[in-house]
């Protein structure tokens, strides 16, 4: 699943009903003719932002790894990734 | 306390009562009304006594101290800081230490102020009550049954209660304005852009911006000159010039053309607050102001616009709460994949999982154009309308909610209700405009109402001198609930 959760059964069910309903009214927005209308994903007319390209001293392994929930050295630890019919 | 945060101000520099002072009168609020009220999710009283001490020395040797020194303040926990935890109230983040301040933090600590701690809020600011908090509702200090409004609730029952002057919180669709009436408080969203967002844990990217809470307009204008301005570390905060907006709230308000749209008066509306509303608009009249009639046509489609940007854009933006680089992550994962599920499912609430599923929804393929990108069209209609109305009024006036605050748990059952309560503040945020609410009266049951003034992006000190004026021929901001006595 995209959304990468893992609801309980229950949960579909609740959430099946109530994310119909609300889609089902998002779907008014049909009756509107955007046929001429560009999209506005941006509120202000600001594009192309530039800043001076600068070295700037990054957090290091300590601090980018101060939340990690596991860690292994200076790397975050994750289970394998690639099963042995893969690898 | 009562007093406001220029009163603490001015206190504090002319010597007649300590920083120090301030500080402990805003943690004996706090022991005393936080069993109640459960406005924060955390505090530190002891930085704040050492803070509060060295403005207190900075001032006994006559150094310079910054136009907050001593002012005690709260944050809403989305907002990071390097003291305390950062949790946006969702488990998820319930550990998590942030390594920066946010820039809002930065500018209020730089005047001198001392952030005392970070207040609730509905998890990741998504929703409207403050009842979507892994650390448990806030209430209201006016009924203690009834929600604070959200997802600023903390800020605005602590301001409301008198815990502090001020506080800050952010607004996505609503989420200072709303809570802001239903406390009986002041409350700002800037324009977009005009705070900077660096350290404001993402929501609604296109939507979010930070703003005041205060028991006056005054104070939200001192506020908002101290965090608005630009940012590079926040690449659509805007470069231009901060008024100062505090000296323009006194000019006087003849020839002054307020908008009031049918769109915004009709079903759903609570008698209570039409009246509270439309008896504001007679205040405005009397002060000089011409109430003049508009059309916002495309006021019915807003919330579903709304609904679906903000949740397509939230959908991206939680995806980075993966269970490897901050935040929970599940105990015994059955593969890699279940490390990003399993922490995510157990991480996240309810409210926070469906709006990660419609936005997931709307962005994929074969959906995108009926419901995203629809969405993105209806939005530029929508921006269209405040466009075309700004070029006949200088604000608009209407309720901020369609009702006063509702019992917690009323509605948690039913998502969609509680959307449809964010009908006239969502329109702001979609066009990027600034947004004020104020305190115009109660309801029978003695529950705050609030009269929202919209503007024009980057006329904040006109709407700020607006509302003012309202302040000084009315005194519905001076009013306190009970419990702020003590």
């Amino acid at each position: 699943m995209l959304s990468r959760l893992k609801p309980t059964e229950e949960e579909v069910r609740l959430f099946s009903e109530q994310l119909s309903t609300i889609l089902a009214y998002f779907d008014q927005l049909s009756e509107v003719d955007t046929t001429q209308v560009p999209p506005t994903a941006h509120a202000l007319p600001v594009s192309n932002v530039f800043r001076p390209d600068e070295p700037h001293v990054p957090f290091g392994p300590d601090q980018a790894l101060a939340n990690a929930p596991r860690r292994d050295g200076d790397f975050f630890a994750v289970p394998k990734v690639l099963d042995q019919e893969s690898a | 306390m009562t007093a406001t945060l220029v009163e603490i101000r001015d206190a504090i520099r002319s010597r007649r009562t300590g920083a120090r002072e301030w500080v402990e009168q805003a943690i004996a609020a706090i022991e005393r009304l936080e069993p109640q009220l459960r406005a924060l999710v955390s505090y530190d009283a002891d930085r704040a006594r050492k803070l509060a001490r060295e403005v207190d020395e900075r001032i006994a040797r006559s150094q310079e101290v910054g136009p907050l020194a001593g002012a005690p303040l709260l944050v809403k926990d989305n907002i990071c800081t390097r003291f305390g935890p950062t949790t946006c109230a969702s488990k998820i983040l319930e550990n998590f230490q942030a390594p920066y301040d946010a820039h809002v933090v930065e500018r209020l600590e730089a005047a001198g102020a001392i952030i005392l701690g970070k207040t609730n809020l509905d998890e990741f600011a998504m929703g409207g009550s403050t009842e979507n908090s892994a650390m448990g509702p806030t209430r209201n200090p006016w009924a203690l049954d009834r929600v604070p409004g959200g997802s600023s609730g903390g800020s605005a029952a602590a301001v409301a209660a008198g815990m502090v002057p001020a506080a800050l919180g952010s607004d996505t669709g609503g989420s200072i304005r709303q809570p802001a009436s239903f406390c009986g408080i002041t409350g700002l969203k800037p324009t977009y852009g005009r705070v900077s967002r660096y350290g404001l844990v993402a929501y609604g990217s296109s939507l979010d911006q930070i703003g005041p809470f205060a028991r006056n307009v005054r104070d939200a204008a001192l506020l908002l000159e101290i965090i608005a301005g630009h940012d590079s570390r926040d690449s659509t905060s805007v470069n231009s010039p901060v008024p100062r907006y505090t000296a323009a709230l006194d000019t006087p308000l003849d020839g002054v053309r307020i908008g009031y749209a049918e769109e915004y008066f009709g079903e759903g509306l609570d008698p209570e607050v039409r009246q509270a509303v439309e008896a504001a608009l007679d205040v405005y009249r009397s002060a000089g102001a011409t109430v003049v009639p508009i059309h916002l046509p495309h006021t019915k489609y807003c919330i579903a616009c709304y609904y679906l940007v903000a949740t397509a854009e939230a959908s991206s933006n939680l995806a980075r709460y993966d269970g490897v680089h901050y935040g929970h992550r599940t105990a015994a994962p059955e593969d890699y994949i279940d490390v990003y599920c399993a922490s995510r499912q157990e991480g996240f609430g309810p409210e926070v999982r469906r709006r990660i599923m419609l936005g997931t929804y709307a962005l994929s393929s074969g959906y995108y154009d009926a419901y995203y990108l629809k969405a993105l069209k209806v939005r530029t209609l929508i921006k269209q309308d405040f466009e075309q109305a700004f070029g006949q009024v200088d604000v608009i006036a209407c309720p901020t909610a369609p009702t006063p605050p509702w019992v917690i748990g009323e509605k948690i059952n039913d998502p969609l209700a509680m959307y449809l309560m964010d009908v006239y503040t969502v329109s702001a945020n979609l066009a990027g405009i600034p947004g004020i609410s104020i305190p115009c009266g109660f309801s029978g049951a003695g529950l705050p109402i609030g009269l929202q003034l919209l503007g024009p992006h980057f006329a904040e000190e006109r709407l700020l001198r607006i509302a003012h004026e309202y302040q000084r021929h009315t005194d519905w901001h001076t009013r306190a609930p009970q419990i702020a006595a003590g």
